[in-house]
């Protein structure tokens, strides 16, 4: 290699800090994250509060921590929705092409054509708030770019020799689509991945930013900076740690994206 | 060409009706039966009836679609189930801040990401460059309403450049316009940092053609390659970007909006939503897809004029 591949490492720190940050988040809180305290009302980082106090005297790390478990999750489900679905569809429109592919890529394409906030947030108008419906509402709109990127791969490869060999063999569709040709398109899908995490996480914010997310009563990070925006110039904490979670969350995994798309820039 | 321009125009239109199809179907089959929500459980059964036949909720399906449609084309978008007014009266006053906002943000991408990608890609791995490239990648990862919050946060505390409270026009333009620039800003950054990334990388691409060699031995300067020769091929795939763009942007500037209390499309949408009140939800969603799919069509025109070599398709 020329050059070290700056992009990966650093990104990779900041989303293994994120990630051990936010998985701490799931099983361990230093404080009850919803229970208020008054002595503690708007108090500012200290020894005992590190992020400081909102102005029900809770602790902002203990809810940052909550919120970013959270926040992880959603996206996580987002993609796990998305991708599953959207590496079927692609794959099989890829392989076989043929007018159904050409109908689902009209539809692919319109869908697509949208910003997936406002989408999400129509079809929330539809099902009502909650984490459950976020995670469905984002995930099916997902698909459509995954099954995009996956297709366009397929179709590269789907008349390589290595593929009409197998075929020759009496290899089958299924087992060529899946074992032969996936492994070589791995990391346009990782870096594809990368992307869509960052987006569910930049929706599943602005949602509940916008208070048509999760429940009021389910922790997240977009509703975090909601509250906190009627004290900003007051409490400028209670937005500072919820905002730092969210970009430092985008940016470790966009690093790591960047540098997977170095290396396979190197590598070709 | 024409024939490729005519081929895209039924494109667009089909893909216009397949918005309203899936518009209407989402927004009828789904929620059910409106009456319940619009007037309570404790209607009476004359106010049901009332209520059904003004909005037309006994015919069938494709009766309904039908005559929602050739409205909605004729400007007619239905009535409100939460005010007494038209769908039309309660959006109008609206569009004119978000467009405005979406407006100035679309400029905004322009005047910072051309200066600084061309200056970026003038030495790449230089100083400069690694500035830029450091700057756009941190940028890229903040959500455009902690942006929003963020340049709150300086301009109008720790600076004092603007109150944050709205200026309506009405106070006056420049004003109103002055305000309107931080929440632009806002929703530019983010899109300006990926404008910068892919219109460097564009460049770079460009500048390792034969014709560029062929510029250089024909005595241009770096300078001169760059503005006269790169720049015209480099925009082609910037320009698709930003065109492909305005759907976020135009979402971006309603997500900000709610930052900085601006009383656009945004706040409509999001308290029709809490309100249930589908009719305005339908409408502002069929709108913006039109405008979406509308600026994407004339990206394609546009595409064809600056890079005559795309034919067909």
């Amino acid at each position: 290699m020329k050059r070290k591949n700056w992009y990966l490492t650093i990104g990779a720190v900041l989303t293994a800090f994120m990630l051990a940050f936010t998985a701490l988040g799931l099983f361990w809180t230093p404080f009850e994250p919803s229970a208020m305290s008054a002595p503690d009302r708007n108090a500012p980082p200290s020894a005992a509060h590190p992020f400081g106090c909102d102005a029900y005297g809770r602790d902002v790390l203990s809810r940052t921590l909550e919120g970013a478990g959270s926040t992880l999750t959603i996206a996580l489900a987002v993609l796990a929705v998305g991708a599953a679905c959207g590496l079927a569809v692609g794959a099989l429109c890829g392989y076989y092409g043929g007018p159904a592919d050409a109908l689902v890529m009209r539809l692919c394409d319109t869908v697509a054509a949208f910003p997936s906030v406002l989408l999400a947030l129509v079809v929330l108008a539809l099902t009502g708030p909650g984490k459950y419906n976020v995670i469905g509402a984002l995930g099916v709109l997902f698909i459509p770019s995954f099954a995009r990127l996956v297709r366009g791969e397929y179709l590269k490869y789907r008349d390589r020799d290595f593929v009409r060999s197998a075929r020759l063999m009496g290899v089958g569709d299924l087992r060529i689509i899946f074992v032969h040709i996936l492994p070589n398109i791995w990391p346009t899908l990782l870096s594809g991945l990368t992307i869509g995490f960052n987006n569910a996480v930049l929706a599943e914010a602005s949602m509940s930013y916008l208070g048509i997310g999760v429940t009021p009563t389910e922790p997240s990070l977009g509703y975090m900076l909601k509250d906190a925006q009627g004290s900003l110039f007051t409490l400028p904490w209670c937005t500072a740690f919820p905002a730092a979670a969210v970009i430092a969350l985008i940016l470790g995994v966009s690093l790591v994206g960047e540098g997977i798309r170095d290396r396979m820039g190197a590598a070709s | 060409m024409g024939k490729a321009v005519l081929k895209r125009l039924g494109l667009l239109l089909g893909t216009l009706l397949l918005v309203s199809v899936l518009a209407f179907a989402a927004f009828s089959v789904i929620p059910g039966d409106p009456t319940g929500a619009v007037l309570g459980i404790e209607a009476t059964d004359e106010q049901i009836a009332a209520f059904r036949a003004r909005q037309g909720l006994d015919l069938p399906v494709w009766q309904r679609y039908l005559s929602w449609l050739s409205a909605f084309v004729a400007g007619d978008f239905g009535q409100s189930y939460k005010y007494d007014m038209t769908v039309g009266q309660l959006i109008a006053p609206k569009v004119g801040a978000t467009l405005t906002l979406a407006a100035i943000a679309f400029a905004l991408i322009l005047l910072i990401s051309l200066p600084l990608g061309l200056i970026a890609a003038r030495r790449p791995g230089g100083l400069v460059d690694r500035a830029v490239t450091v700057l756009t990648q941190v940028t890229m990862s903040v959500p455009n309403f902690v942006m929003g919050i963020a340049l709150m946060y300086l301009f109008a505390l720790v600076l004092h450049w603007f109150q944050p409270e709205y200026i309506p026009p009405e106070q006056g333009l420049w004003p109103h316009l002055r305000f309107m620039v931080f929440p632009a800003l806002a929703v530019a950054l983010p899109k300006s940092a990926m404008t910068v990334k892919l219109l460097r990388g564009s460049i770079l691409g460009e500048l390792g053609q034969d014709y560029i060699r062929t510029a250089y031995s024909k005595g241009n300067s770096r300078g001169s390659a760059l503005r006269r020769h790169v720049l015209r091929n480099a925009m082609i795939p910037v320009v698709t970007f930003l065109a492909m763009a305005i759907g976020d942007i135009m979402a971006g500037s309603i997500v900000v909006e709610q930052v900085f209390g601006v009383p656009g499309l945004g706040r409509v949408l999001i308290s029709s939503i809490n309100n249930r009140d589908y009719p305005v939800v339908q409408a502002i969603v069929v709108l913006l897809a039109a405008a979406v799919v509308g600026c994407n069509f004339l990206a394609d025109l546009l595409y064809r004029v600056m890079d005559p070599r795309i034919e067909g398709t």
